[in-house]
């Protein structure tokens, strides 16, 4: 008999802390998805964040470490200087990224860092309980926005994956979403691509995933997808905002 | 047994720093415990500049100078400020090219030196540091003269090995 | 006679990190300090290392952490503000057991102070800013030479002990001359060495074992309570094994200073003024900060009338001397602040005054 499916040997069997519905399993996946089918996995550093995926590296079939709130792009950087020849990731969400985090990734960009960020953006603080994000939607209600986000006090959701881009030493960008399987598969092939560009030693590549929070947002897994499609996809645009002609 | 505490003060570019460490390098080529000592901060940059240089046949405990054997004065300012600390009976060296107020001191012995006219007459404005460097030393006998000829003979290598002859000449023009 | 060099402080630091087998250094300018950034900016690619110029001391200590967590040997500078920066770092790297070598070449503060010496993060390196149970080794060495012979063994007992361990100094150690003999220089850990001697370093689990995990997380209270534990037996052996010291003239003293780094000499020279005038003062030296080396106070003989504390601070070391003096005597402070020097008359003055003697 022939095996059609296997599970990766990327993610341990471990039973996740993750909500029901939430989409990080299926971004750890795809990323571990990948690590195994180019046989990385033996090669591979990853740097977990804080936030609900602190824990990823009990899931995560590679060697990690965990950061301090934000920290895990200068992290992943001494590793890199360390082990030259490894693949190194880290996996952040938006609280740690775009908020607390902001100096380290700009600067790793900057700098062209030849490691990969995976950047899980669900518009919300999750770990902490439902607070408002710097990504977090204009009028969207968290528990510090009650009455909904507002531009003149908090100012608009900032677009993480545009601004990276900006920045030379990011070569590879894009934004990807993991709403349905038409966009998760499509998400891989952006995960294979910046795995790629790592192995070429090209540049600092960047995937921003949006992703859900059906707890925090008060919604039920399929509601929280249709959420994220009607309102986080028209604001955050999908698609490749940079890539290298040598992964094209 | 002897132990030579020196500040050398005057304003940044004037080489004070230079000479000063010259000076406990030179000391360290005869074997004798020696330690320089930077103000450092903003002030380096064009303000005042000093140093602190001990040169001692004993271990050297504070790097600090409290009452010094010598001071060198390569501007006003500096007169000012340092020339308290001469300890009774010790020198005071004047820059008297920039320098042309009298110290209230009576009881020192004051060596005055128009450092930059002489440098100026051998021809190189930039090695006034070094005229005076040779008066120090010679009044002083904090090193040997030989030692800061030695000195001179590592630091000023490649491209600066050319003016070794002009700043060798310089340490002894004070007399003339 | 061994070659010796006429160094500064600084740059003695540097190559003498280099010579223990450090091949990576992260770091941010900041004053009294930056010639160890150029000199590491410098040198450590010839010797096949790597120099980041950081964004942050955040991201510095943060790099730091990467980068050991790897299994590189790493050394980190910085002065007081930018040690306040990387407190968070230490409690990290102190929990998750990982070797660096800190140097903070002090100024002084609070805020942004002064850029001239100072001795006010006593308690910022022994007590820590850091969260959570955690201690950093701390060493303070008096001269250059000393702090060059003490970069070897502070790598040593980072990698013996799994813990950070700080030099401090203050800038006038970062910023004199004095000649040096440099240590022999050790070859850096090879990629097999790291895998023996890290077994737990990230380096990629090749297929070959288990993935390594660095972590500090432990959601359930009795596995944290264990980590902690198992932490204190090494600090508590720490307390035992580290406790680093010199004496002077204790014996038949008046008057017992306590002093480290540069104070300590300039107070060395304070014993011998009082001398000249018929007081017998004595000198402890504390060269590990923490752990303290308590025990060493009960060498003060009871003929001591007053023991003094000599800091460039407002009197922060004097918590850990009326620790050790238990009471026996009466602990004074002599102290100058702001980015001054205090000098040995000063400290003459303060012990004529603790006495009851005058001039």
């Amino acid at each position: 008999m022939k095996a059609v499916f296997q599970y990766t040997k990327g993610m341990l069997s471990e039973e996740t802390t993750y909500c029901p519905g939430c989409t990080h399993g299926i971004a750890h996946r795809l990323i571990m998805e990948v690590l195994d089918e180019k046989e990385l996995l033996g090669r591979t550093i990853g740097v977990a964040p804080i936030g609900c995926s602190i824990l990823a590296h009990h899931y995560m079939n590679v060697d990690m470490c965990e950061s301090a709130h934000g920290r895990a792009p200068a992290i992943a950087t001494g590793i890199r200087r360390v082990q030259k020849d490894k693949i190194v990731f880290t996996y952040q969400g938006d609280g740690d990224l775009a908020s607390i985090g902001t100096a380290e990734i700009v600067q790793a960009a900057h700098r062209g860092e030849k490691f990969t960020t995976f950047f899980i953006n669900n518009a919300i603080y999750g770990m902490t309980g439902g607070q408002m994000a710097p990504t977090s939607l204009i009028g969207q209600k968290t528990t510090t926005s009650a009455e909904g986000r507002k531009q003149e006090s908090s100012g608009m959701p900032i677009r993480m994956a545009e601004l990276i881009a900006t920045l030379d030493g990011a070569v590879f960008v894009e934004r990807v979403s993991v709403d349905s399987p038409a966009n998760i598969r499509k998400a891989k092939k952006a995960v294979q691509k910046a795995i790629e560009v790592q192995e070429k030693r090209l540049g600092f590549g960047f995937v921003e995933i949006l992703s859900t929070c059906p707890t925090n947002w008060g919604l039920n897994p399929v509601k929280s997808l249709e959420w994220l499609r009607e309102n986080m996809i028209p604001y955050y645009p999908l698609g490749n905002l940079k890539c290298p002609g040598e992964v094209k | 047994m002897a132990v030579h505490k020196l500040i050398i003060a005057g304003f940044g570019g004037q080489g004070v720093m230079l000479i000063g460490q010259m000076i406990a390098y030179a000391g360290m080529l005869e074997g004798k415990e020696v330690t320089w000592m930077p103000a450092y901060g903003p002030e380096m940059r064009g303000g005042t500049a000093n140093c602190t240089v001990i040169v001692s046949d004993k271990k050297i405990s504070s790097p600090i100078v409290t009452e010094a054997t010598a001071v060198v004065v390569m501007n006003l300012p500096s007169l000012h400020k340092f020339e308290k600390l001469v300890k009774p009976g010790g020198l005071l060296f004047i820059n008297s090219s920039l320098v042309h107020e009298d110290t209230d001191r009576d009881d020192v012995e004051v060596c005055r030196i128009d450092a930059n006219e002489i440098a100026v007459r051998l021809q190189n404005d930039k090695v006034s540091n070094m005229v005076i460097l040779g008066a120090v030393v010679s009044k002083t006998g904090i090193v040997k003269m030989e030692s800061i000829e030695k000195v001179m003979e590592k630091l000023f290598t490649g491209n600066k090995s050319k003016t070794l002859p002009l700043n060798k000449k310089a340490l002894t023009a004070w007399e003339a | 006679m061994k070659n010796k060099v006429l160094m500064k402080g600084n740059e003695a630091f540097a190559e003498a990190a280099i010579r223990s087998g450090c091949r990576y250094y992260f770091g941010y300018p900041i004053t009294p300090q930056n010639e160890i950034t150029e000199y590491m900016s410098r040198e450590l690619e010839k010797h096949g290392g790597s120099f980041v110029q950081a964004e942050s001391e955040i991201a510095a200590i943060n790099m730091a952490y990467g980068g050991a967590a790897a299994g590189g040997k790493v050394f980190i500078s910085s002065s007081s503000p930018g040690i306040a920066l990387m407190q968070e770092g230490f409690s990290f790297l102190c929990s998750t057991e990982i070797p660096l070598v800190i140097l903070n070449v002090s100024r002084g503060g609070p805020g942004v102070g002064t850029i001239q010496p100072g001795q006010a993060d006593y308690y910022q390196a022994t007590r820590g800013g850091g969260n959570g149970d955690y201690h950093l080794f701390v060493f303070a060495p008096s001269s250059i030479q000393e702090a060059v012979d003490m970069m070897a063994k502070a790598f040593e007992i980072a990698e013996e002990y799994r813990n950070p361990v700080m030099i401090y100094v203050d800038g006038v150690l970062g910023q004199m001359m004095e000649p040096v003999v440099l240590t022999e220089p050790l070859p850096p850990f090879s990629g097999e060495e790291i895998v023996r001697i890290r077994p737990w370093a990230l380096t990629g689990t090749e297929g070959k074992r288990e993935h390594n995990v660095i972590k500090s997380l432990y959601l359930k209270p009795e596995e944290l309570e264990a980590r902690i534990m198992d932490m204190d037996q090494k600090y508590q052996r720490a307390r035992k094994e580290l406790p680093l010291y010199k004496t002077e003239g204790l014996e038949a003293a008046e008057v017992v200073f306590v002093a480290y780094g540069s104070t300590a000499r300039i107070t060395e020279e304070a014993v011998e003024l009082l001398a000249e005038e018929g007081i017998q003062a004595g000198l402890i030296r504390p060269v590990s900060l923490w752990p303290f080396p308590y025990d060493v106070f009960d060498q003060i003989p009871d003929t001591v009338k007053v023991v003094i504390s000599v800091e460039l601070s407002r009197g922060q070391m004097i918590d850990d001397v009326r620790i050790g003096c238990r009471g026996r005597f009466p602990v004074t402070l002599s102290s100058r602040v702001g980015g001054i020097l205090i000098t040995p008359p000063e400290i003459a003055a303060d012990a004529r005054k603790a006495l009851g003697v005058t001039a």
